[in-house]
């Protein structure tokens, strides 16, 4: 029967619906605490003074970037293998946050590099494979954007989502080969002084901040998505089918 | 499935678009064309001072070859996409992963291999000498492939999409970075002194890799686009 | 025996038909008629499985044809809209390498004794296919038909710019395949001339 397809994305809505607020408040409260943390608790540092501190949403937002990109291959992958379409729609729904870390990471990283290098833009290896991985994030959107035919786009943009993951190490290691030969080793923003605990802490506790709000923000727009693709009812009108699959579960 | 239909299959593929591009060589030659211009273009633009220009050659000459691989990217899948004849690719009783390898092999020797001949010539131009020239073009003769084997897998995503020109140069070029680092920096450390070897064993470890995953990946692209 | 069950069919928006029901025995055509956009075509594609269906599945002998994959390839002879022939090529070449390509490989003189076959002169043999008219083209495509060795050939719109001569011509060798215990699915707007326990018919609404 038909329903039985629709069940998993029908069931989904409401339970990401609920979901949000929780993940979002989390969210909230671990920014504020990792943010007071990493500006005003952490020690200052000796090498860099205040303007390292800018690390403390730099390193977050670029394992944000990587790790939701290998998210979006999975769910890419799994709707491919399964031909699941809630898997399509979870791909569809992260990439945009997935670059908007990345960018995050770019401008942050330009933002640390001023100070600490002279300038705004070096082609250091973390940052050239950051915006590699920029790019990577554009195909995909715009590779979805070009099709009009859903199914295909679906299954397009999952097929290089599915390459670029094979990609983003051997860019990553490839630029760090490539930096070493042109510039001998290069300032690098882990190395040098150790990490107090508190910083880890602070780093950490952002990181989280930003996992959370990376699933409350995509589960918001998996829900948009799903409204568009399946004519579910909107935001605010449930009718009684959406409950009753809520009760079936 | 026997061995030999499989290899009839896959020569028919080959000695079909090889007779192509016989038939339309002035595709070929406009690429060859393509490159010399881009080539040239950078003395213009950078100045004719001689050490300049041997530092930036094997940039220069990579990137070009990278933009000339890109531009052919769109006579690998398109012609067959609209005459119908990639539809009876896919309906073929052989591994279609097979036949992609066999597409891009007749691809890369109308469009790649020119670029590995013509690249000493060039490499002459920017005042390269004897041992750069031979990395150059073992270096090309690695990569080149490679670049074929990545740029399918765009060239059948993008296949029927509107503005598929572009689309398919932002889709491949960010893949096609690796290949560019390993492929000039090769050059560039043999004419360093500290010899290509390492580089060139990283691009054909790339090639080893596209080998195995791409013709896969590019498979998978065309039954979507043909769905 | 080819079987499709319970299939349906989406294109975009649009449900073209859904728990679609259908057996034709070896020996058999299927007719599929319908109006222009009923899904005669995407049903064709189904049943190539160039197109996978939204629900259901084809058999093929009893078999699901997506498990059978290649070897279900090898059973079938599939002629869509597009003539699949290049225009940089001649008539025997074409048909050699399409031939080549499907895994059949035929030589010079099989093709040429099939365009004949189908009323194309020894004179266009030797054109570049893009001189041939639209009706030529579409005969060195159905060329195939005389050399192909498979059981089950899915058919396009085939007699589409054909004339009466060649249509006739081409229903013949449809017949004889039948004769052989083959299996024919047509998607025509046209009659087809054969003898009505060999015709099945089905009818897509619109």
């Amino acid at each position: 029967m038909i329903w039985s397809k629709y069940s998993a994305p029908q069931a989904f809505y409401p339970l990401a619906g609920r979901l949000i607020p929780w993940f979002a408040a989390v969210a909230i409260i671990l920014m504020v605490v990792g943010l007071y943390m990493g500006f005003f608790v952490a020690p200052t540092d000796f090498q860099q003074g205040e303007s390292y501190r800018i690390i403390f949403v730099h390193v977050p937002a670029a394992w944000m970037s990587m790790f939701l990109y290998v998210v979006m291959a999975i769910w890419a992958g799994v709707g491919m293998g399964l031909n699941a379409r809630l898997s399509f729609m979870m791909a569809q729904a992260i990439a945009p946050t997935g670059a908007m870390f990345t960018f995050l990471a770019l401008l942050t990283g330009a933002m640390w590099g001023k100070p600490t290098w002279g300038a705004w833009w070096v082609w250091d290896a973390r940052l050239t494979s950051e915006l590699i991985l920029l790019f990577q994030y554009a195909g995909v959107m715009l590779l979805r954007t070009s099709i009009d035919d859903l199914r295909r786009a679906d299954r397009s943009s999952a097929v290089f989502a599915l390459v670029g993951v094979v990609n983003v190490p051997i860019i990553y290691y490839s630029v760090q080969w490539w930096n070493t030969l042109h510039q001998g080793a290069s300032v690098s923003m882990a190395t040098g002084s150790k990490m107090a605990a508190t910083m880890l802490m602070a780093m950490l506790i952002m990181t989280i901040a930003f996992w959370m709000y990376s699933i409350a923000v995509i589960l918001a727009r998996v829900r948009c998505v799903m409204v568009e693709r399946e004519s579910l009812p909107t935001w605010d009108d449930k009718p009684a089918v959406i409950h009753e699959a809520v009760e079936a579960r | 499935m026997s061995h030999s239909s499989m290899w009839d299959s896959i020569s028919g593929i080959i000695q079909r678009d090889l007779l192509l591009a016989m038939r339309r060589w002035s595709d070929a030659a406009m690429s060859v064309f393509f490159l010399v211009i881009v080539v040239s273009l950078f003395p213009l633009g950078v100045g004719p001072e001689p050490a300049v220009l041997r530092t930036i050659a094997p940039g220069v000459l990579w990137v070009a070859a990278l933009l000339t691989c890109l531009l052919s990217l769109s006579r690998v899948f398109t012609p067959d996409y609209l005459d119908g004849v990639l539809e009876q690719m896919v309906l073929v009783p052989q591994p279609l992963s097979l036949l992609v390898l066999g597409k891009v092999l007749a691809h890369w020797v109308i469009s790649g291999l020119p670029v590995v001949l013509l690249s000493p010539l060039l490499g002459l131009q920017f005042g390269l000498d004897g041992e750069a020239l031979g990395v150059l073009v073992l270096s090309l003769l690695l990569g080149t492939p490679t670049l074929s084997m990545i740029g399918a897998i765009g060239a059948a995503l993008v296949l029927g999409v509107r503005g598929s020109g572009l689309l398919v140069a932002l889709l491949v070029l960010p893949l096609y970075v690796p290949v560019l680092i390993f492929g000039a920096g090769a050059v560039t450390s043999s004419m360093a002194g500290i010899g290509g070897e390492a580089n060139l064993s990283l691009l054909g470890a790339c090639l080893v890799l596209s080998l195995f995953l791409a013709p896969w990946a590019t498979a998978a692209a065309l039954r979507v686009a043909l769905e | 025996m080819l079987q499709a069950v319970g299939l349906s069919c989406r294109r975009g928006e649009r449900r073209l038909f859904s728990d679609l029901n259908v057996k034709v025995e070896r020996g058999k055509l299927l007719a599929v008629v319908g109006e222009n956009g009923s899904g005669k075509t995407s049903l064709l594609r189904i049943f190539s499985s160039l197109l996978p269906p939204e629900e259901g599945s084809v058999r093929w002998d009893g078999e699901d044809i997506h498990q059978l994959k290649e070897l279900y390839s090898g059973q079938l002879m599939y002629l869509g809209h597009l003539n699949g022939i290049k225009d940089d090529l001649t008539a025997v070449e074409n048909l050699m390498s399409s031939m080549a390509l499907a895994g059949e490989p035929c030589s010079e003189s099989g093709a040429k004794e099939a365009l004949e076959a189908i009323g194309l002169k020894r004179l266009v043999h030797r054109l570049p296919s893009k001189v041939l008219s639209q009706g030529q083209k579409r005969r060195v495509a159905l060329a195939r038909l005389w050399l192909s060795t498979r059981p089950l050939w899915l058919l396009d719109e085939p007699f589409t710019s054909l004339d009466t001569a060649s249509t006739a011509v081409v229903t013949q060798r449809v017949h004889a395949h039948l004769q052989r215990q083959g299996l024919v699915v047509v998607v025509t707007h046209q009659e087809i001339a054969l003898p009505a326990e060999r015709l099945q018919q089905l009818r897509l609404a619109g």
